[in-house]
């Protein structure tokens, strides 16, 4: 409930002129009450009457009021929802107004898979003219929880179905420098970058995106998405991520630190896989990082590799022995 | 396997889960009331696992599922609501574990569920048309216990969920969502189900899977998010599918599943020392079953169902 709604009395339905010709329905399956409580008593009797108005299929003001109140005991209750959508459409009521109701319970309840549902259901019915309101409305919601899926996924519907591109790219930008590790704002910037109408497609930004890529890297190489972010750049090309020099800049930069490499040598294997040649800088820098010499002495980089992963990633040693394994000479 | 961090409370679960029945009018579990039908369905698949699903009056139990059974062929989340493909699957999971399905009026359930089918092979929840890989799994999940799979146009499911595949071998909820554990687990369960698990890199996604370990030994569901309980599930069961569950540290996780018990009052929360519920407590328990914790039946990592209750459905042998 909004604080205002607590500051009035609520009136006990039954106490209400407009509802006195209605018997309200008690749930089917009651059994004895643990403690009455009033709060308690008011949604219990809001549904009562619920389900009067709901077997009736009555579609009034009242009955779309009531599914308001029930809404703010429970928004979960999808038949609640279900109803208030009947309701809507039979009365023609103002779906501006219905974004700005959905806006108000979504800010203290934004996993309710109910509300996320409705929202697309609205905004479907409003269309184009909706398109910033959409993307305020996710903005604010991933303001206070910059990874929740639902908004996630509703921005991208909205910019699919709506339109909306122009500003997306900076917005993703802004989200990243205020937390570089967020995974969500990565994949929507892939998103962005291959589906955008208005950019050209990731040939044409994989340069200025790899440059980006490459420094969010070296300043967190513990960061798990931009590693992601980078292969997804140069999907299907694995021939010019061997060859741009800007990776293996970034490569050595993180192995001579001594420091979070996990994931460097996660892809530097890779790429060695596929025919990356490890030059003398690189063999220096990888050196250092072994656990220590086996005996006879390995001389194939790729199994040196795996062994410093299954040292330095134990929770994931049956995968680097694996990897080892499948190691042609 | 030796799994000395902690043992599983069994008889406090069995407690905990029994007890919400009896709490019925607490506010938690009057405004729950809407998705009872997984309730039961967490609460009671995790008693089966546990060795004590006869502890419950299954004839009560089939009488109220039934009475959520609604004329469209759907099933709602309780006496009173409106059918949902969500509480449809619960309805005939439930009915499944005390090997009802015969109650069932097939053909009505299928053409439900066959009708929520969209023109490009994905599937809508309910009649207002919200789409998510989620309900394809649940499509193709029910209609196989049913045996009524060639109801829907499965190429045109499979070639949908396809289209939800990420570059990191992952799933979304729909094409270009963020890849999150419990997708991939809908996605991979589908696939698993009609035999299309050819489509997945299973190296690549194996490998993402795993990376979602963390030091603690808990899972979490996207890179650079905290463990939760429910992702022993939704990870591991898809690394099972895969064949790749030996890439993650097995008795880590069990640890982590353990420490999530409250073991004064039964239950298992989403982390160590929080609230408990009745959904972690199925995943805690259903992802011990996958790591084989003695004592607990096996748990089918596709239908998310025990074994011996699959094997009945498809092999007419317990």
């Amino acid at each position: 409930m909004s604080s205002d709604e607590e500051e009035e009395e609520r009136i006990p339905i039954s106490e209400r002129k407009e509802w006195l010709d209605v018997k309200p329905i008690p749930q089917d399956e009651g059994l004895n009450p643990v403690v009455p409580i009033a709060y308690r008593d008011d949604f219990r009797e809001t549904m009562d009457y619920f389900r009067a108005v709901y077997l009736s299929d009555e579609r009034s003001p009242r009955s779309f009021y009531l599914t308001t109140e029930a809404i703010h005991f429970n928004p979960g209750n999808y038949t609640v929802w279900h109803f208030r959508r009947l309701v809507l459409e039979s009365l023609g009521v103002n779906l501006h107004d219905e974004l700005n109701f959905i806006e108000s319970i979504a800010k203290v309840n934004s996993k309710n898979y109910q509300i996320w549902h409705h929202r697309r259901w609205v905004a479907e019915k409003l269309g184009t003219e909706v398109v910033k309101a959409e993307l305020d409305f996710t903005k604010k919601i991933l303001f206070l929880d910059a990874k929740n899926y639902h908004a996630w996924s509703h921005r991208q519907w909205v910019l699919q179905a709506l339109g909306g591109w122009e500003d997306e790219l900076d917005y993703c930008q802004k989200l990243l420098e205020e937390d570089i590790f967020n995974n969500s704002a990565w994949n929507q910037r892939y998103f962005v970058v291959t589906r955008s109408p208005i950019l050209g497609g990731l040939e044409v930004m994989r340069e200025s995106e790899v440059k980006y890529t490459v420094d969010a890297i070296l300043s967190n190489p513990e960061n798990e998405s931009p590693w992601r972010y980078l292969r997804g750049l140069y999907k299907g090309d694995t021939s010019s991520f061997i060859q741009d020099p800007e990776i293996s800049s970034m490569f050595l930069k993180v192995l001579k630190t001594k420091n979070n490499y996990v994931f460097a040598l996660s892809l530097l294997l890779d790429l060695v896989c596929h025919g990356f040649e490890l030059n003398e800088e690189f063999k220096e820098a990888v050196e250092p990082l072994r656990p220590s010499q086996p005996d006879p002495p390995e001389s194939n980089f790729a199994i040196i590799i795996c062994s410093v992963l299954e040292t330095i990633d134990p929770l994931r040693s049956n995968y680097w022995t694996w990897r080892k394994s499948n190691v042609t000479s | 396997m030796d799994l000395l961090s902690g043992e599983l409370e069994v008889e406090k679960h069995v407690q905990y889960i029994l007890s919400l029945e009896e709490k019925k009018d607490s506010l938690e579990s009057v405004a729950m009331d809407y998705l009872r039908m997984n309730g039961a369905y967490w609460g009671l698949t995790t008693l089966d696992l546990l060795g004590k699903l006869g502890t419950v009056d299954r004839d009560e139990v089939i009488s109220w599922v039934m009475q959520c059974h609604h004329e469209s062929g759907g099933f709602a989340g309780n006496v009173g609501h409106d059918p949902h493909i969500l509480y449809t699957l619960s309805a005939v999971q439930v009915l499944a574990l005390f090997d009802k399905l015969d109650v069932l009026d097939i053909d009505k359930l299928s053409d439900y569920i066959s009708g929520l089918q969209n023109e490009d092979g994905s599937f809508s929840g309910d009649i207002w048309g919200e789409v998510d890989t989620r309900f394809s799994y649940i499509a193709i999940c029910c209609l196989s216990l049913l045996h009524q799979l060639d109801k829907i146009n499965t190429e045109k499911a499979v070639e949908y969920i396809v289209s939800c595949q990420n570059l990191d071998g992952g799933f979304g909820c729909t094409p270009g969502g963020e890849s999150h554990a419990g997708q991939i687990f809908c996605c991979v369960g589908a696939l698993a189900i009609t035999g299309c698990l050819h489509h997945i890199n299973k190296d690549l996604l194996g490998w993402w899977l795993c990376e979602r370990q963390v030091k603690d030994g808990g899972l979490n569901g996207r890179p650079e998010k905290l463990p939760d309980v429910c992702y022993s599930w939704w990870v591991l069961s898809s690394l099972i599918m895969i064949d790749r569950v030996h890439w993650i540290d097995k008795e880590k996780l069990a640890g982590f599943i353990l420490d999530c018990q409250d073991k004064e009052n039964g239950g298992i929360s989403d982390r160590p020392n929080d609230a408990v519920d009745v959904y972690h407590t199925y995943f805690g328990v259903a992802g011990l079953s996958h790591l084989e914790y003695p004592g607990l039946k096996a748990i089918d990592p596709a239908y998310a169902l025990p074994v011996d209750v699959i094997n009945k459905i498809f092999f007419g042998r317990k």
